[in-house]
């Protein structure tokens, strides 16, 4: 194992996450039976992120992309599997232990109205990784803190104002402020632009790139607004019901996706642009996500795929090099879409017990 | 005549810190069969727009007319306007899981709903209710009729909902940001149900929403509101291929692009100001890139643009050259976002 410090390159991978897996218990509602429930919110994800570099998360509601992000940043202990953070294990190390890791891996939240306590100042917000760091005191806090506002396009003057008199948008700032207190290393981006206005949108994704080429900081950034992750983003990896189902550079998945529940997702997004709008054909999905406690055998996206065939029921498709062996594009998909194939034309092979079947309006596209 | 004709509506509301001018004079006409897509920031009045005109406001002070179907409906009592809501104008709002009762099945809330207006039994409200499910594509709809709320996922309740508001046919939909709350593959489902019930009925429909994908999606005209003001008005194209509005620009250019490369996002500098406090001139005028010296004094007139039905409310000449001229970075302190050089 090296130290944090010794580094080398930039294409070097700063964070492993090998077959992580998060299940949650639930109460059961066979309590007589005595068995346990689980959700098994992430189910077995690997996934590398190089250095300086922006990894993008996606899917949907209860995938498992805020669970993953919380395991990273040992929000969450992980029911097995190893992560691995700058060349060190760091699964299950003590709270005393992760402590030096702690300031290297930092979180922004989606929320800028829950995220900071109202009846604090901002400037001892901000100060708090110092205190609960024990670095820096009295003047020297106040003068890294108000280093740190300027940094984020905050007044530092506004050092002793509440939360309450910030808009949504320096609310945001504030969190990004503290989470760069420390210099970090990682920044796990949670949603962070979801709750604002577009026109305030626009400016904290400024904001997140210049730091990123300023301070060389590594960003997972999640998000269920796909042209913004797409905006900010080197790679993807797309989460559908505790797995990944694909991962690529962005472009390539863009114009390329594998797995037709990518396909199907991009698809899905409004593009506000009239003459693609009126151009482009869309994927309707038929029903909704399974439950991620009992999640369907095989390929989790088989009851609702187009594509699906026998063996996607059969067999768990792992995630690797489906077509033209680009060994960036990796897809979990026995039947992988093929260039130019428009999946919305296909009807799955599976009996109506094994699929969701469409009713009423549904059926059209 | 169109269906619902309002005309210089004005709608405040006095709270503790002052008189709070929610929307100030908004003009906007809606007829059979389209979609008015209505855009804007948190806080533009949209909301207080639609919930205004159906008699949803507490407390407020309200002038203006809205004529719907020949009658005025802020001059109805509220046992004429009862009658009305529900039967000829149906809501849906963005969150469907507040807006169903938790107690109650979702089957015995539409029930509920179509015998409040519509004497019938309580067998053939409930065969109506089953239809109304179907339509909006509820699987296995005449079981799901039974369950409670809880047990719908996010999309079906909001199926749910546009089963509820389309039980008696009503000539006007109102959709508030009804696709907000859900994923993108379950807000493709949701609008593609709301456009078919159009096609199938014939049905109005006004769209609240922030999101302009969704705009460019489904609506046929489009109006652009700012601090309570109609900023811009025109159909679908014109707005997204010849809009005048700087701020109509600015919303476009904020957003990522889907198709082009991505460079720097084109941010709107500041923020939307306070509706206690609306700037004097346009209100738009301290974050436009192209303020100019009448901006911060003349409120500029809703105005034809070029087209008839294309309005703007800037005094911005069409030119471009002209207008391009003009064009300069506002800057403010400690907004980085504005300033031209990074940080070393």
């Amino acid at each position: 194992m090296t130290a944090p410090s010794d580094r080398s390159g930039t294409e070097d991978v700063l964070l492993r996450l090998e077959d992580v897996v998060k299940h949650f218990p639930v109460r059961s509602s066979a309590l007589i039976r005595g068995s346990r429930e689980v959700v098994h919110a992430v189910d077995g994800v690997d996934l590398e992120v190089r250095r300086g570099e922006t990894i993008g998360l996606v899917g949907e509601t209860g995938c498992g992309k805020s669970t993953l992000a919380r395991c990273i940043a040992r929000l969450h202990d992980v029911t097995s599997g190893r992560i691995t953070f700058d060349g060190h294990d760091i699964t299950t190390l003590s709270a005393r232990r992760m402590r030096p890791y702690r300031r290297e891996i930092q979180m922004i939240f989606q929320d800028p109205y829950g995220s900071l306590n109202p009846r604090r100042r901002v400037g001892s917000i901000i100060g708090d990784p110092f205190a609960i760091h024990k670095i820096a005191k009295g003047e020297d806090r106040k003068r890294r803190v108000q280093h740190l506002m300027e940094l984020v396009g905050l007044n530092p003057e506004h050092y002793n104002r509440f939360p309450a008199e910030f808009s949504g948008g320096q609310r945001q700032r504030i969190g990004v402020a503290r989470a760069l207190a420390f210099r970090p290393k990682l920044v796990i981006c949670d949603e962070p632009v979801s709750a604002l206005d577009v026109s305030i949108q626009a400016q904290i994704l400024n904001l997140l790139a210049d730091l990123q080429s300023e301070l060389g900081l590594t960003y997972i950034f999640i998000a269920h607004d796909l042209s913004v992750v797409r905006h900010v983003s080197n790679s993807v990896a797309v989460m559908y019901l505790g797995k990944v189902v694909e991962q690529a550079p962005v472009d390539q998945l863009w114009a390329h996706p594998r797995h037709p529940y990518t396909d199907a997702l991009l698809s899905a997004v409004p593009i506000p642009d009239v003459e693609r709008a009126n151009r482009r054909d869309r994927i309707i999905l038929v029903g909704d996500v399974p439950s991620p406690i009992n999640p369907p055998a095989g390929c989790r996206f088989h009851p609702r795929c187009p594509k699906a065939q026998q063996a996607c029921v059969d067999e768990v498709p792992d995630l690797s090099s489906r077509v033209g062996n680009d060994p960036g594009h990796l897809a979990a998909c026995h039947f992988p879409v093929q260039d130019g194939e428009d999946i919305s034309k296909f009807t799955s092979a599976l009996g109506s017990d094994q699929r969701v079947v469409e009713t009423g309006l549904m059926s059209g596209s | 005549m169109a269906l619902l004709d309002v005309q210089n509506l004005h709608v405040s509301f006095r709270t503790a810190d002052g008189m709070v001018q929610a929307v100030r004079g908004v003009s906007f006409k809606i007829e059979r069969s389209r979609t008015l897509g209505i855009v804007g920031e948190s806080g533009s009045g949209k909301s207080v727009c639609v919930q205004t005109v159906m008699g949803l406001t507490q407390n407020a002070r309200v002038s203006g007319q809205a004529m719907f179907e020949g009658r005025d409906l802020l001059a109805m009592r509220p046992e004429q306007l009862q009658s009305i809501r529900g039967a000829k104008i149906g809501m849906i709002f963005q969150d469907p899981l507040s807006s169903l009762h938790p107690f109650y099945r979702v089957g015995w809330q539409i029930v509920e709903m179509i015998r409040l207006h519509d004497p019938m039994s309580k067998n053939q409200a409930r065969h109506r209710a089953v239809e109304l499910l179907t339509l909006v594509g509820i699987p296995q709809a005449d079981r799901r009729v039974d369950d409670f709320p809880h047990q719908f996922s996010g999309g079906m309740r909001q199926r749910a909902m546009i089963a509820m508001a389309m039980a008696l046919n009503p000539a006007l939909l109102i959709a508030d940001e009804p696709t907000t709350a859900l994923d993108v593959t379950v807000q493709a489902q949701v609008l593609e149900v709301l456009s078919r019930l159009q096609r199938e009925f014939g049905t109005a429909i006004i769209l609240i929403t922030h999101d302009l994908g969704v705009i460019a999606d489904v609506a046929d005209d489009v109006i652009v509101m700012y601090a309570g003001t109609v900023v811009e008005q025109a159909d679908l194209t014109t707005i997204f291929t010849e809009h005048h509005h700087p701020y109509t620009e600015g919303l476009l250019q904020s957003l990522p692009a889907y198709g082009g490369d991505r460079q720097r996002l084109q941010s709107i500098p500041g923020q939307p100001p306070s509706p206690i406090s609306v700037p004097p001139g346009c209100p738009f005028h301290p974050r436009c890139s192209y303020v100019m010296g009448r901006c911060r004094t003349e409120v500029p007139p809703l105005a034809f643009v070029d087209n008839l039905g294309h309005l703007s409310a800037c005094w911005l000449n069409r030119d471009s050259a002209v207008r391009n001229s003009l064009r300069r970075k506002v800057t403010e302190p400690g907004l980085r976002d504005t300033g031209e050089a990074a940080r070393t």
